[in-house]
């Protein structure tokens, strides 16, 4: 027989193991230096790059707007923009540095703000703001500054906020004779039953999709009804002591199974559109109720329902009921690259993109998020569907949460999300043990990233 | 001649050599040596891709191993498609090379039947899966239902997700067809005469005649169906993604293989740990772990292919 084998086996060997060392060259990256590096003189021509996510022609438009803008008060300083640009490669340039990464970036993500402050990829602005004279506990609502900060390292600022609401469909309201939206969880699960119209072993209608992967009714955005506190002093998981997370995981589950258990449902969801689809199934009339945030509300008007759509805050717990009006808070987030040269020019455009009130009411306008300061959130120059003000109140609520910033960016929430899909679907039966086990998985990842 | 230009002689044509070989040896050392050297080093260090790396000495290993409740469940599914995956793919891209050979009309338009959905995106393919696989509305439930067989869950259940991976990977067998088909047409016709002759059956010309001349080609499709497989990345992602109906937009979490974590493969906690949680120490580990895997598996595809030419023999 001739050697064919060898050869061809030693080759595909070869290759295998080119292949997979290859995959592992992908984690092996240049190390970035850190460093404040902030002499440089704003007031002289100069040019930065700032780096941002949006995608969208009207989302680029309002971005250009607000540069023009910056422009105008700033003749000195050229901004060149880059869109489109996903948390990965703002990573990647972050580490690298150099003249053509950026000095501003934005993401959409508040997950990486404890990794950029901790590992000094952005500069903490503490110092900038004294500077100016801004105090951003009194510019900022309370939850945006929690989600841009991390051991007191301010190293990004909100540029534009997310808040989630509850959305409903009126005529299926009125249809079963309820007259006004929940307040509480008790009415909540109430209003819930009385909308589902079972339809065989599924459903005609279904009054709201508890499931933790009903699109957006994730852990987090559940729990922030709760107010919960996700860290203790010394930085470890309060999961198993906080009762908020106790309750939340508890109405979760009752409600799955009132409204026809697990299986059922997510046996339903299957037959679900897509979350950012025009057949999204609160678009539809499929679910009567949705949790979601603040641009579901043009979203569902540019399906043109069959129904009329109306908005409020989310339900809060019954023993909470004076709170009703807050809500979940995350956002976009923007900050100086360690490895910028120009530290204060680059401040200059991050202090009007975010300070500004005409600046932040003008891009709120255009891009349709809620503002991000407290001037903004009030400004007579907002233009918006009435309906909008509902977000706008609980992104202003300091009652309103969000979950904090960690070394290792959101893997506790994803942590916290697997056990609440194991609770629901009744894989996990014991309660406080699996918080237990739940919180110190949270510690150990914590631990192997510090 | 003298031992002096002996020497010199040997000297200058093993540096030809070596000149000749440069090529490979710089991409050997670039593509191989370094990644591998690094990967290794990076394992024993603490590195986020922002601060300088740390000595940590055996503690990604350690959390890699005993506390990433990822591991073990990427680690069982990999070889789960390393087994059932590549095995059936093999067969089945045997089966159908072997029916088509024996085709006498139509060849061409079986042949371009069977290749064309090897050509489709990996990404377009799997959606297009997810949705005639989708449990409630998909049409294979409803013909499955309609002749009274239980219809499964399908990439929303972690019985079947697998499963239904593998039907994706036997639909884009094209490449593995058009190989086994090149080398069943090269089997010497006089070799099929003799063994008739000699009153072998069906099976015993397949066994006797058939695998032993195509078997290097047998060898090629298993090891670079577990090269693949290793690197199975895409098409568990995108299944999990669309059945859970989640998609993952900016600022939204990572979800571990949807349904419970019945897709997570390897590659995936390469990227997760790597890049979305800028731990690349323990994303190392996870990248040994498949070079490790991929050695075993390779050398003992090795041996186990000396012992099917024997049996040829």
């Amino acid at each position: 027989m001739p050697e064919v084998i060898p050869a061809v086996a030693r080759k595909s060997a070869f290759a295998l193991t080119t292949l997979t060392a290859s995959l592992a060259l992908l984690t092996t990256a240049c190390t970035g230096q850190s460093g404040s590096g902030a002499t440089d003189d704003a007031s002289k021509e100069t040019t930065i790059n700032f780096w941002h996510a949006w995608s969208a022609p009207n989302e680029v438009a309002a971005v250009k707007s607000l540069i023009t803008g910056f422009a105008k008060t700033h003749p000195n300083i050229h901004v060149n923009v880059v869109g489109n640009m996903t948390d990965d490669k703002i990573n990647q340039a972050l580490r690298t540095g150099g003249d053509k990464a950026p000095d501003v970036v934005s993401s959409f993500t508040t997950n990486n703000v404890g990794k950029f402050c901790s590992s000094g990829a952005l500069v903490d602005l503490n110092p900038f703001f004294e500077k100016a004279g801004i105090d951003p506990q009194k510019t900022f609502p309370k939850a945006m500054n929690e989600y841009t900060q991390f051991d007191g390292d301010r190293c990004s600022v909100p540029l534009l906020g997310d808040a989630y609401g509850l959305y409903y469909d009126k005529t299926a309201f009125e249809k079963a004779g309820i007259s006004a939206p929940p307040k509480t969880w008790s009415e909540f699960e109430a209003d819930a039953k009385k909308l589902t119209i079972p339809d065989g072993d599924s459903y005609k209608q279904l009054g709201f999709m508890p499931n933790y992967h009903g699109w957006e009714s994730t852990t987090e955005h559940y729990f922030a009804q709760f107010s919960p506190t996700y860290f203790d002093s010394s930085g470890k998981s309060s999961l198993a002591e906080d009762p908020a997370f106790k309750a939340g995981f508890t109405l979760q589950k009752k409600l799955v199974d009132e409204l026809g258990g697990y299986q059922e449902l997510e046996k339903y969801r299957a037959t679900l559109g897509d979350e950012w689809g025009a057949k999204h199934p609160f678009h539809t009339g499929q679910v009567a109720m949705q949790l979601d945030g603040e641009w579901r509300l043009g979203m569902a008007e540019e399906a043109k329902p069959k129904f009329e759509i109306g908005v409020a805050p989310l339900p809060v717990p019954d023993d909470q009921a004076a709170q009703y009006g807050k809500g979940y808070i995350t956002g976009t987030i923007a900050g100086i690259a360690a490895t910028s040269k120009k530290q204060n020019a680059a401040w200059e455009l991050v202090k009007y993109m975010t300070t500004d009130t005409d600046a932040v009411v003008g891009f709120s306008n255009a891009i349709h998020n809620v503002p991000s300061t407290l001037e903004a959130l009030k400004s007579p120059k907002l233009k918006y569907d009435p309906r909008f003000k509902t977000f706008l109140d609980i992104a202003a609520n300091p009652n309103s949460t969000t979950t904090p910033a960690s070394i290792n960016g959101g893997v506790y929430l994803v942590t916290i999300q697997q056990f609440g899909y194991d609770y629901e679907s009744g894989k996990a039966t014991d309660l406080p043990a699996g918080l237990k086990k739940t919180a110190a998985q949270i510690d150990t990842d914590i631990a192997q990233a510090k | 001649m003298s031992t002096v230009t002996l020497a010199s002689k040997r000297r200058r044509a093993a540096l030809r050599t070596v000149a000749f070989m440069s090529p490979w040896l710089i991409g050997f050392a670039v593509f191989f040596a370094y990644p591998l050297i690094s990967t290794v080093y990076f394992s024993f260090m603490h590195y986020d891709g922002f601060k300088p790396p740390t000595w940590s000495g055996g503690k990604n290993w350690t959390y890699v191993f005993e506390h990433y409740p990822l591991f073990w469940p990427a680690l069982r599914n990999t070889l789960w498609l390393v087994l059932i995956t590549v095995s059936l793919r093999v067969v089945f891209g045997l089966g159908v090379g072997m029916l088509i050979t024996k085709i006498k009309t139509g060849t061409g338009v079986f042949r371009t039947l069977f290749y064309l959905p090897y050509l489709a995106p990996p990404v377009a393919a799997t959606m297009a899966f997810a949705f005639l696989l989708n449990p409630s509305t998909g049409p294979v439930n409803s013909i499955l239902e309609r002749v009274g067989v239980p219809a499964p869950g399908w990439f929303n259940d972690p019985t079947w997700s697998k499963p239904a991976l593998t039907l994706l990977a036997l639909w884009g067998v094209g490449d593995l067809m058009v190989i086994f088909m090149a080398s069943l047409l090269d089997v010497p016709t006089e070799q099929y005469e003799a063994a008739e002759l000699d009153g072998a059956s069906a099976w015993q010309r397949f066994r006797y005649v058939t695998l032993p001349n195509i078997s290097p080609i047998v060898m090629f499709a298993v090891v670079t169906g577990v090269i693949q497989t290793m690197q199975y990345y895409t098409q568990p992602l995108i299944a999990g993604k669309v059945a859970s109906g989640v998609i993952q937009g900016a600022g939204t979490q990572f979800e571990p293989g949807y349904p419970d974590k019945s897709t997570l493969t390897l590659p995936q906690l390469v990227y997760n740990l790597g890049f979305q949680r800028f731990d690349y120490g323990a994303a190392c580990v996870v990248a040994l772990v498949l070079f490790a895997l991929s050695m075993v598996f390779t050398a003992f595809l090795m041996r186990r292919r000396g012992g099917l030419i024997q049996a040829g023999d």
